[in-house]
């Protein structure tokens, strides 16, 4: 089942959550919807499910318009932040409850049920918890409860609050790619909210990102990664080195530093800023090109495979972060105060707005 | 006022490691002289209700309680505290659900309607019914001419009653409620569950507690109201004497045993009223902070 949201707006007061925001999961994908806390992305989320009204717009669930129908209707499965299970109730009974509240000519049978639910527990690995209530499980285990629950009801779409937000950094980890590989096995289509972009990237097959109500990019993690569409999803999607300067007759001038940028020809002398990602910088001891930046390094982090080096810029004061491979750093045996020169490798220029 | 006092406890319980680093003088001197206040101000008077009551043996004793005007203010009081208990637990369900659960426009003017019992004198809310339906009242000549009598009759007492347990359900839910949130009822909607159902399988298992004990306090405060229905009441014996009026007719009558017979009553049903709430206290308490555990987690 897909996914089609067309021309969503919302307001909250004088507050605009969504605005003009178009979106579509094919089916059997898994989205994940990223941006920073207000962007949005749960206000949208809800507006799908059905638990907010958009004040106006199109929602399409296997191109039916379900815009206006009501919640219990629209099968969707729903995986709230904070799980939202039943304290009163036993895991069965939460996994149950969606079977349970069937109308009486599609209900299953009570054994049906038993059995649905016993293998949704065995599907989360956690068959041994049914009579336990939910203030007597670990974070991890509420949430592959929450999930099973959603699932119980053979939902067409899931959906997906920050389905990891309360964990801790090491479950977070094996619990987004266990949730990967359920996908990958069941192909339900699936949309997650999430601000943590190193989530989005590794888990969706496709990632959208928000921003202040709108979609700022959409793409694969490769389109959005390597080409982002604007400096917000640039920074936003990693660790940046900002280079300012201008454009002149279709070259941006950053110090010293020039790139041809054929697509900002018509930009003509207005402020540009030029974007670089850590790995994508090289560091040299000799100024090997009339272009490099010579700065001094103000501290080296040498754990794991990629050493970061933070420098400051003798011309300007302003900080770079250059990532280098464990070898590379061996090898020019830099330390704490040396001067070097610095140039990007790849540079993505941006004409800046209104300043 | 309710729950105030709750959160008060269950602060209390936390910063017992305090209070323990005093020296042991002074928190004996300190529990010592709460307890002989207790003592003096709440146990010798109780004590001294059903001594006085017993004083004449339980022959006068179970002769006063006999007494057909005193079964009639019994009676009066039992149909009374129910009618009160029951519209204000309807009431109470109701306005804490729409307080928690929506925004609406006028939120904060009900709010403080609801604790509008609370600030105005007992004897003034009797006024107000007296103002309204009494003979020279507003809507008076009206009922006169359709042969309706309110005040000095028992709609007036029901009515006084009414206006003031108002507040006891709806205050003791709000808070709960609204700590509690709405997503497990979203959830539950999600998952094809309509709205009654919502109500009836989330919602009110996890206020039940909340809600036991507020009806507890409205009851007692029902059976016990005396300003605002002595104001409307008349004092018919037999007729529209409560419980609490009745025996103050006792007393100015000096049937000293005949008052605290009936009285005992009362105190009865106090201390019955206080072993149900230390009770149900102890779980309104898990039903707060299994939701703050939670809170805490994310």
């Amino acid at each position: 089942m897909s996914i089609e949201v067309l021309r969503i707006f919302k307001k909250f007061g004088d507050f605009t959550a969504l605005q003009d925001v178009n979106l579509q999961v094919k089916r059997g994908e898994l989205v994940a919807l990223i941006g920073p806390s207000g962007s949005g992305k749960t206000t949208l989320l809800r507006i799908i499910a059905g638990l907010d009204v958009p004040d106006s717009g199109v929602i399409l669930i296997d191109d039916e318009d379900t815009t206006y129908r009501r919640v219990r209707e629209r099968r969707v499965g729903f995986v709230f932040q904070h799980y939202a299970l039943f304290r009163h109730m036993t895991v069965f009974d939460n996994i149950a409850f969606g079977l349970q509240v069937m109308p009486r000519n599609l209900r299953p049978s009570k054994e049906e049920i038993r059995q649905k639910v016993f293998s949704l527990l065995k599907m989360v690995q956690l068959e041994g918890l049914a009579p336990r209530y939910p203030s007597q499980l670990s974070g991890g285990q509420r949430q592959r409860i929450a999930l099973a629950r959603a699932l119980a009801v053979e939902p067409s779409v899931l959906l997906l609050d920050e389905p990891f937000g309360a964990l801790d950094a090491k479950v977070r980890k094996e619990l987004r790619r266990w949730l990967r590989r359920l996908h990958d096995e069941m192909h339900i289509t699936s949309l997650f909210v999430t601000h943590d972009q190193e989530e989005a990237l590794e888990v969706a097959d496709r990632v959208v990102i928000m921003h202040q109500g709108r979609v700022e990019q959409a793409g694969t993690p490769e389109e959005v990664y390597d080409d982002p569409a604007n400096p917000f999803v640039y920074d936003f999607l990693g660790n940046v080195n900002l280079f300012r300067g201008r454009i002149h007759g279709g070259r941006a001038k950053i110090g010293d530093f020039e790139v041809e940028v054929p697509e900002h020809a018509k930009a003509d002398g207005a402020p540009a800023v030029g974007y670089a990602r850590p790995h994508d910088m090289d560091i040299t001891r000799k100024n090997g090109a009339a272009d490099s930046i010579q700065a001094v390094i103000t501290n080296i982090v040498a754990i794991g495979p990629v050493v970061r080096i933070d420098l400051q810029r003798y011309d300007n004061g302003e900080r770079l972060e250059v990532e280098l491979t464990k070898e590379n750093y061996r090898d020019m045996r830099l330390v704490q105060g040396d001067s070097v020169y610095v140039r990007p490798r790849h540079l993505k220029v941006f004409v800046a707005e209104g300043k | 006022m309710a729950d105030a006092s709750l959160y008060t406890i269950t602060r209390a319980s936390k910063i017992k490691s305090v209070a323990s680093l005093e020296p042991r003088w002074v928190r004996f001197l300190l529990t010592l002289s709460a307890l002989l206040f207790l003592v003096f101000f709440l146990l010798i008077p109780l004590i001294a209700v059903f001594y006085q009551a017993l004083k004449a043996g339980f022959g006068p004793y179970f002769g006063a309680l006999k007494d057909p005007d005193a079964w009639a203010a019994i009676r009066l009081t039992l149909f009374t505290a129910a009618i009160a208990v029951t519209a204000n637990l309807i009431f109470g369900v109701f306005a804490a659900w729409a307080i928690s659960k929506f925004e609406f426009f006028g939120k904060n003017f009900l709010i403080t309607l609801i604790d509008l019992p609370f600030a105005v004198s007992p004897v003034i809310s009797g006024m107000i019914f007296v103002l309204l339906f009494g003979l020279q009242g507003l809507l008076g000549p009206y009922l006169a001419e359709h042969d309706i009598q309110i005040i000095f009759a028992v709609p007036g007492i029901v009515l006084a009653t009414l206006f003031v347990t108002f507040p006891f359900v709806a205050r003791e839910l709000i808070p709960l409620m609204q700590a509690q949130g709405s997503e497990e009822e979203e959830a539950a909607i999600v998952l094809g569950a309509g709205g009654l159902r919502t109500f009836f399988r989330i919602t009110l298992p996890n206020i039940k507690w909340g809600l036991i004990y507020g009806v507890i306090l409205c009851n007692a405060r029902a059976m016990g109201e005396f300003g605002a229905v002595s104001v409307v009441s008349g004092h018919i014996r037999g007729l529209t004497n409560t419980i609490p009026l009745h025996v103050e007719i006792l007393y100015n009558d000096s049937n000293i045993v005949g008052a605290f017979a009936v009285a005992s009553i009362l105190a009865f049903l106090a201390l019955v009223t206080l072993v149900i709430k230390t009770a149900v206290e102890g779980q309104v308490r898990g039903e707060i902070s299994d939701r703050a555990k939670k809170g805490a987690l994310s």
